[in-house]
């Protein structure tokens, strides 16, 4: 019966999809969630202060606090709000959001689908999701929703320009707009961000523009414009905005790390004097583990040190179990690839708590006068030297490439 | 105002506040936007209206004092400073050097803390969250020194009219002098912060200009007006206490902008913490309460008197009829005088600027409708 049941779904390929779908759903979902809280935790230290803290042990279930709550308010319409759009734009913008990962690879055999167009389909998408802030914006029929809105739009306008223009310098190298194919270049190859640094500097800042994160979070600039574009929104529907920005930021993040930063693979993936690499989960897990023995010995709540030690116990499980050779092989990739995207996270909340805001004109000053020239120069550059380089290398060039 | 076209048609009205996260309290302005431009302003105040001059009539001197210090709430000691003092020179009191000196210290002290207020909440709206909880953290060490020595951190009565209430606690001195050098170089952690970050400098650097002319022209003081270049500090200028027998510079800007006005505060600060440590070393014993009878009576007549708050001058008028409650007694607040240059300030300018403004006028609501 069993057997069946599984011979099933691998011969039909769909049922798998919808499985793995589910499954990077849910993984998203608490990692968005969970992202939230780590935000408050690292802005916390770098701002000397402890963040939430109350509910369960260091704070662990705000999330869940935090959704039940929203969950829990009422869901308010203005008056004069043109209902449907209302209603519907925070939708759209969680959908983008959310859809984007049908493309991302995030191990070498674990992705919902291996698009050969994977990284024009997830500039489409993400370009949709600013339908979602504009139209939000505009049918609040109020004022600071409206301003946050237009600045939204010259805002993602503006920069998609640099960031789309920045990947093509990637494109040249790659040949191939799949991920996966993204990825399996940077094998034999180094990572595209030691040959595409600018690309990847400019990617990064129009990355930051997209999300609206600190410096460029105008759209949202709370001291300016109290919320934003979703300043009439409550309960849920402000949560699924919330979810929206916070799931774009891990899009963004997968995108770069995929595209720069040699996706599933461990650094420099084919030197094998760096094989002992491969250990690093077990290290890590270790690491974990002694960190929350470290903060179970110094708590002075019995339930909390009891928790913490429980979960020392645990990363010490999880690090055995991944001692096991296959199990070590099969985790490999996602290992690297999450590394990398939460290192890349953390670089963001780090950038919010350095950074003051930059105005609506030198947002765009910056966008148009020098993000767009650089990226148009970046790309003239490697596409000539891509040319040459080609032209005189023509039968190393397709070995290098792995053809 | 340019003449009427069809442009005119897109003019939008905004109202920003009385609840507004950057009007530092319940200012309500009204601007008038052509896009994001402003075009005008106007403010709108009177929220936290209180009544405190009146008050005043119905209140014996004494009984007054604690009221001031609700007027501008970030600095309480600065504004009882001014009160006691101005019913001092009514009176025609002579203080005890100590408590001068006492005074001094928790003056400046005070004027720290004022000055970490403003630049962390002037921060938080130009986008930069982190300065704030800094600031907090070291004002919280100055608010330490206040309740030990008083028992209140925030409105803490610290003066009475004729010296002190109290000594000073054992080990003033050296929780002063710890302050001191502890602040110092958490001054240069701010500064390391913001003002060699090109962001910063973008959204302060030419912003809210303000000629030493104009600033003369609308009475605006302190630190606003440094800023705009025109060397004018009280504490030099018409030296109460023992301000002349102290060592400290006056800083000023050069072109009256917002990132001038900055580097004014914060050179403030440190002069501030340079005062502090010199009436430190000039603390002597002695008696620290002047000849005042048990009723405050003063003759008939009339004072103004005013002292370098941190956000400026802080004037008492006092008038008195002979009895035990003021005639009159009327506060020139330096908040509500530098709040009328923002208009000045913002024609031209983008919204975000507004808010960078406000913040730099370094306004509380409480003493601009007292």
């Amino acid at each position: 019966m069993l057997q069946t049941a599984i011979q099933f779904v691998a011969d039909s390929p769909l049922v798998l999809a919808c499985i793995k779908i589910l499954i990077i759903f849910a993984v998203i979902s608490g990692i968005v969630a969970y992202l939230v809280y780590m935000e408050r935790k690292v802005l916390a230290f770098m701002q000397a202060r402890l963040g939430p803290m109350r509910v369960g042990p260091w704070g662990l279930l705000q999330p869940v606090a935090d959704g039940l709550k929203l969950l829990l308010k009422e869901d308010l319409i203005p008056e004069g709000a043109d209902e449907w759009v209302f209603l519907l734009a925070p939708a759209i913008s969680i959908f983008a959001a959310f859809t984007v990962f049908a493309v991302v690879p995030f191990a070498g055999n674990f992705y919902v689908s291996d698009l050969n167009i994977g990284l024009l389909f997830i500039l489409a998408i993400s370009s949709l999701g600013i339908y979602g802030i504009i139209l939000g914006g505009w049918s609040s029929n109020s004022h600071y929703p409206l301003l946050g809105a237009l600045r939204s739009s010259a805002q993602l306008v503006s920069y998609e320009v640099a960031g789309g223009m920045a990947l093509v310098g990637v494109l040249l190298f790659a040949n191939s707009l799949s991920m996966v194919d993204i990825v399996k270049g940077q094998y034999n190859h180094v990572w595209y961000v030691f040959v595409q640094p600018v690309a990847f500097l400019i990617y990064v800042i129009a990355a930051l523009a997209e999300t609206n994160r600190n410096p460029f979070d105008l759209p949202e600039a709370e001291s300016e414009l109290t919320a934003g574009f979703h300043t009439e929104y409550s309960g849920f529907r402000f949560a699924l905005y919330f979810m929206a920005e916070y799931t774009n930021m891990v899009v963004v993040s997968c995108v770069a790390v995929t595209l720069f930063l040699g996706g599933w693979y461990r650094p420099f993936p084919s030197i094998a004097a760096l094989d002992s690499l491969k250990y690093a989960p077990i290290a890590a897990f270790v690491g974990a583990g002694a960190f929350v023995l470290w903060l179970g010995l110094k708590g002075t709540v019995p339930l909390e040190r009891y928790f913490f030690i429980l979960l020392f116990v645990g990363f010490l499980v999880l690090a055995i179990l991944v001692a096991y050779p296959p199990v070590l092989n099969a985790i490999q990739g996602i290992f690297w690839f999450g590394a990398k995207v939460l290192a890349f996270l953390y670089a963001f909340i780090w950038y919010r708590a350095t950074f003051p805001r930059y105005r609506y004109d030198q947002l765009m000053n910056v966008g148009w006068r020098w993000m767009i020239p650089l990226a148009m120069a970046n790309l003239i550059v490697t596409a000539v030297g891509r040319y040459l380089y080609l032209a005189h290398h023509a039968t190393t060039a397709v070995s290098w490439l792995g053809k | 105002m340019p003449d009427v076209t069809f442009l005119d048609a897109n003019e939008l009205v905004l109202n920003m506040g009385p609840q507004h996260p950057a009007t530092h309290g319940v200012l309500r302005v009204k601007l008038k936007l052509d896009g994001e431009r402003v075009l005008g302003t106007e403010c709108i105040i009177g929220y936290l209206h209180r009544g405190v001059e009146k008050i005043a009539e119905n209140r014996t001197y004494a009984q007054f004092t604690p009221y001031v210090d609700r007027m501008d709430y970030c600095a309480a000691v600065t504004n009882g400073m001014g009160y006691v003092e101005a019913v001092e020179k009514l009176l025609g009191v002579e203080i005890p050097a100590r408590a001068q000196y006492t005074r001094m210290i928790l003056a400046e002290l005070q004027r720290i803390a004022s000055h970490l207020i403003w630049l962390g909440t002037h921060a938080l709206d130009i986008g930069a969250m982190t300065p704030v909880f800094y600031t907090f953290r070291e004002r919280e060490e100055v608010l330490k020194i206040f309740e030990e020595y008083c028992g209140a951190r925030l409105t803490t009565h610290a003066y009475r009219i004729g010296g002190l209430q109290y000594d000073l606690y054992d080990g003033f001195e050296r929780d002063v002098v710890r302050f001191c050098d502890y602040f110092l170089p958490k001054v240069d952690e701010y500064e390391q912060l913001l003002t060699k970050n090109r962001i910063w400098i973008n959204r302060t650097r030419n912003i809210g200009v303000l000629s030493g002319e104009d600033a003369i022209a609308l009475g605006v003081t302190g630190p606003v007006l440094r800023g705009s270049g025109v060397k004018w500090d009280i504490r030099k200028a018409q030296p109460y206490e023992a301000y002349d027998k102290v060592e400290f510079d006056v800083p000023i800007g050069e072109r009256g902008d917002t990132y001038d006005r900055y580097l004014v505060r914060m050179q403030e600060m440190r002069q501030s913490v340079r005062i502090i440590r010199q009436c430190v070393e000039r603390l002597a014993p002695g008696p620290i309460f002047g000849k005042v009878g048990k009723v405050i009576k003063p003759p008939v007549g009339e004072v103004y008197h005013s002292i370098e708050a941190p956000k400026g001058e802080l004037g008492y008028y006092v008038v008195s009829d002979g009895t035990v409650n003021p005639y009159r007694v009327r506060v020139r607040p330096p908040s509500l005088i530098n709040l009328q240059a923002l208009d000045k300030m913002v024609q031209g300018h983008l919204i975000a600027d507004v808010v960078a403004i406000i913040g730099t006028i370094d306004i509380v609501l409480g003493e601009v409708d007292r």
